[in-house]
């Protein structure tokens, strides 16, 4: 029968003789190069740098002022101060309270978020050009004249606090933080949540806003990034009248730097327990490489093998082929100190042991030579579409602050491609090598212990480790009422 | 949707220089439309910005049309359609697309399903040929085996986004509290675990020849494209698809509350959390808009009257949203808040009733809505810049067309905005968000009293 229907479409591609040929896919032209846009850099009286870039088909812009200091530089014992700085910094300025400030951003029909990461903090403005004139003088205040209320303070505290309870109810949440704290510990920063621990955030001050926000929102400190439908000779003043009396002490002292615990002697598996869990959340990783890696474009292709699209050996093996989750991705998380490698997914309960099979399955493939085809598809996959990712004034605007954070070079962007299609099989199978540990990376768990634990026993993968939510979040807050 | 991921040149009457304020910038996608004698309806539109070519596939059917003991069969014929066809094998679809440096997504709700692939715009045929092949030829290439595939990961969606995550069961629970049994928005789009249990290889023959024809779909394509070339293209793969009926339109009475419909489900989770819900008209009717900034007054910034009593002054809620569902057949109004440690839901109740009566006696001054009107034209502005993936330029288009049979509706629909009075907003809350015809859903924590 399906011959004869195959016959029957064949007669009608004749008779039909626009019928295109299906046998194989058509092949495509040669790919479009990147047409970097022209980065302006300029800067304002007081040599803050100021970077533009014009994007002229929608009226909008977006104007980020960037400080290099984030929660990478909380000192110890104040875990989550660069955080709630940022949050603080829209809550009272200038003349305003929080509220005058929202209303009077939001009657602009603007956007204008606070925000701080591990390695550096950003006031983001996001507004109509037309309104561009009246909302930078709002931003200034914000980033330049907090004036960090108490009442704000209490405020900030009891949501943050909060967001704990929150946290440990979620399996995703509870999984996420008891990776960072198995392999980072509890004083390096990157062992705990970027908010803070429960006990730290309790004990904030204004005094100690005020400490975190003078050592680094400095003018010295700071890079402004605008991307939209200005031109230079239009913004410039309007920075300069902003931002241009901004003056501060000296840049701030050198970022900390964090030794990261060495790969333990053995593989160990930690379980978190959520009774009745219908998934066990899984990571299983440890320390990967800082930002600055010579190795970023090599990694970059062979987590792309592994976990980095739709079509990796991970998603492939325990998705496409398994059904065991909805997605499983791996994932090198880079900041100025060596992040997390983590290969993760949801799987569901009963099939949690079997997962664990098929992830090791990967990882320890990865080690072995990749054989060609795969490997120009993963290369094309991350270079071909790099062009696309420069497409809206947001997408821009955020590469620019990493090019700023990360004080990557001037030909950054118009190089990458041509590295990336320059790393060689034998250079993915080094960096797999040196940065994929199957035997000694960490197994952290969150599901039904007493569902999933023997089947793991079983596989005999390592001693385990029970940990309770609070070894991984503190003890349960005690929210003001 | 497939993969949970997160996501113009636009012509513009009015020069946007500082003194816009006088005239509403006018926001048009100029587009060209044309009908395949299959009865596939085109929308070409040019954006150069980046060489990027997106098509965007919307079938105009979605959860609603699902049979009894079928529910949720509508998504995962969704995930059946990257599975491969005729002429691509199980696996090709993503491999081929990733090779040239290509994305790609799809989604299902209540009304539709649509498909999007993003690629460099080289490689645009690639995407008309796989987009073409799954609609002409799916059925060549789906096996039971692709079914059972496909049920396993979609019942991991399902626990991934609902059973797994705090409060993912209320968002299931809404629509059988809202719409009657029966009703095509009765059951969530995920649907039930024994339904997606039951569904069949021989289902999904009949859903695709029922609802996959060509005349039940419209496509865009946008980007970095020539429209003449590409019209051609588009000719050229979708051309020899074969017509099909296409299903009868769907007819529902309309639905009404009558009462306060109350239930409460116990989760594990420590803070209580309330979702207040009425039936409101279907999006572009009358009220649709007004709601919207009804929304916006409750919830949609710190000055907004519930986000300042609760979690501001009160400081009794950690969070509240306020949100109008459009939906095409039946949408419904939204107020969801969590409550503090040491509160309860009524305490939230009481407030948010207390709110809805001031905004239902007292018109609101022209400061608030006209900041609402300023927030929600702004948000036009933003969604002119990405040009494929979801919500972008392509997808509305599509969308567009799809609600008003007008892609280009961009200035009429923020024309609707534009024209509100705060005494409309007062009016759209009297008439809508009565306090004794709606579902109050409550839910609490596992062993709590």
């Amino acid at each position: 029968m399906k011959r004869l229907l195959l016959a029957f479409i064949c007669l009608s591609a004749v008779v039909q003789a626009q019928a295109p040929d299906r046998t194989r896919p058509p092949q495509s032209g040669p790919p479009p190069t990147l047409k970097l846009p022209g980065i302006q850099k300029r800067a304002l009286s007081n040599r803050l740098p100021v970077w533009i870039v014009e994007r002229h088909e929608v009226p909008v812009v977006h104007v980020n002022l960037v400080v290099l200091g984030g929660s990478g530089d909380d000192p110890q014992g104040k875990f989550g101060i660069a955080n709630l700085t940022a949050s603080l910094l829209t809550e009272g300025a200038g003349s305003r309270s929080a509220l005058e400030i929202a209303d009077a951003v939001d009657f602009l029909g603007a956007d204008l978020e606070t925000n701080s990461g591990s390695d550096s903090s950003a006031v983001r403005l996001n507004v109509p050009v037309a309104r561009l004139g009246a909302a930078l003088p709002i931003m200034a205040d914000v980033a330049l004249r907090p004036t960090f209320p108490q009442a704000e303070l209490d405020r900030q505290k009891v949501q943050r606090l909060t967001s704990i309870i929150q946290a440990r109810d979620d399996p995703s949440a509870i999984d996420q933080l008891a990776f960072a704290r198995v392999v980072f510990g509890p004083t390096h920063r990157y062992g705990t949540a970027q908010a803070g621990s429960a006990q730290n955030i309790s004990a904030f001050t204004v005094e100690d806003v005020r400490a975190f926000y003078r050592a680094t929102y400095q003018p010295a400190n700071s890079a402004i990034i605008v991307v939209g439908d200005v031109t230079p000779d239009r913004v410039m003043p309007l920075l300069e009248t902003s931002f241009g009396k901004w003056q501060g002490g000296s840049a701030s002292a050198q970022h900390p730097t964090y030794q990261a615990a060495p790969l333990p002697a053995e593989r160990q598996i930690y379980i978190v327990d959520k009774p009745g869990a219908p998934q066990s959340q899984v990571r299983i990783g440890w320390v990967g490489v800082p930002r600055s890696t010579p190795d970023y474009f090599p990694i970059t292709v062979m987590n792309t093998v592994l976990g980095g699209a739709f079509s990796s050996r991970l998603n492939l093996n325990l998705r496409e082929k398994h059904g065991y989750t909805y997605g499983a991705q791996s994932q090198f998380d880079m900041r100025l100190n060596a992040g997390p490698v983590v290969a993760t997914a949801g799987i569901q309960t009963d099939k949690t042991a079997d997962a664990l099979k098929e992830f090791f399955l990967e990882l320890n493939g990865i080690l072995q030579p990749v054989p060609a085809d795969e490997l120009t598809r993963a290369k094309h996959y991350v270079s071909l579409r790099y062009p696309l990712g420069f497409e809206t004034t947001g997408d821009i605007a955020a590469r620019l602050e990493q090019a700023v954070v990360y004080h990557l070079p001037d030909d950054y962007f118009s190089t990458y491609v041509q590295k990336i299609e320059a790393v060689t099989a034998a250079e993915v199978q080094r960096v797999a090598q040196k940065y994929i540990v199957p035997n000694k990376f960490a197994v952290v768990i969150a599901g039904d212990r007493a569902a999933i634990e023997p089947g793991i026993r079983a596989l005999n993968l390592g001693p385990i480790k029970i940990m309770t939510v609070d070894d991984v979040f503190g003890p349960a807050p005690a929210v003001p009422r | 949707m497939k993969l949970a991921t997160l996501l113009t040149s636009v012509a513009l009457a009015a020069a946007s220089s500082a003194i816009a304020q006088t005239a509403p910038t006018k926001i048009e996608l100029p587009y060209t439309q044309f009908t395949l004698a299959n009865g596939l309806t085109v929308i070409l539109h040019e954006d150069h910005a980046v060489p990027l070519v997106s098509t965007n596939m919307w079938y105009h059917v979605g959860s609603a049309r699902e049979k009894p003991g079928r529910t949720g069969f509508a998504h995962l014929f969704e995930h059946l359609m990257f599975m491969g066809s005729g002429h691509v094998k199980p696996g090709e679809f993503d491999d081929w697309l990733e090779g040239v440096g290509g994305t790609n997504n799809g989604s299902t709700e209540n009304d539709r399903t649509n498909y999007w692939i993003n690629v460099p715009s080289n490689a645009i045929e690639l995407a008309l040929f796989l987009e073409s092949d799954r609609m002409g030829y799916l059925l060549d290439s789906a096996t039971p085996k692709t079914v059972e595939a496909q049920r396993d990961v979609v019942k991991n969606e399902r626990r991934q986004s609902y059973e797994n995550r705090p409060y993912g069961q209320a968002e299931l629970l809404l629509g059988e509290l809202l719409y009657p049994e029966g009703h095509p928005y009765h059951w969530p789009v995920i649907g039930y675990m024994p339904d997606l249990t039951a569904a069949s290889y021989e289902d999904v023959v009949e859903f695709f020849k029922k609802y996959y024809a060509p005349s039940n779909a419209s496509l865009v394509v946008a980007g970095d494209i020539n429209p003449a070339t590409t019209r051609k293209l588009v000719e050229k793969w979708f051309g020899d698809i074969k017509p099909a009926p296409g299903p009868e339109p769907i007819n529902v009475p309309g639905v009404a509350l009558t009462g306060v419909t109350k239930k409460t489900v116990t989760d594990k989770v420590q803070l209580p959390r309330i979702y207040l819900a009425w039936l409101t008209p279907p999006h572009f009717a009358p009220g649709d808009a007004a709601l919207d900034m009804v929304a916006d007054a409750l919830a949609g910034g710190k000055n907004s009257r519930l986000y300042k009593r609760l979690v501001y002054e009160l400081q009794i809620a950690q969070d509240v949203q306020a949100y109008q569902a459009s939906q095409q057949l039946s949408s419904y109004f939204l107020i969801q808040a969590t409550a503090r440690p040491g509160h309860t839901v009524d305490e939230l109740k009481k407030v948010i009733d207390e709110e809805i009566a001031k905004l239902q006696t007292v018109t609101p001054d022209a400061h608030e809505t006209e900041r609402s009107i300023n927030t929600i034209e702004a948000s036009f502005f933003k969604r002119m810049e990405q040009v494929g993936g979801f919500g972008g330029k392509a997808d509305q288009l599509n969308a567009y067309y799809t609600a008003t049979g007008d892609p280009d509706y961009f200035n009429e629909d923020l024309s609707r905005y534009r024209a509100m009075s705060p005494s409309d907003v007062r009016a759209a809350a009297v008439k809508f968000l009565p306090l004794d015809r709606r579902v109050e859903l409550t839910v609490m924590p596992e062993g709590a009293k």
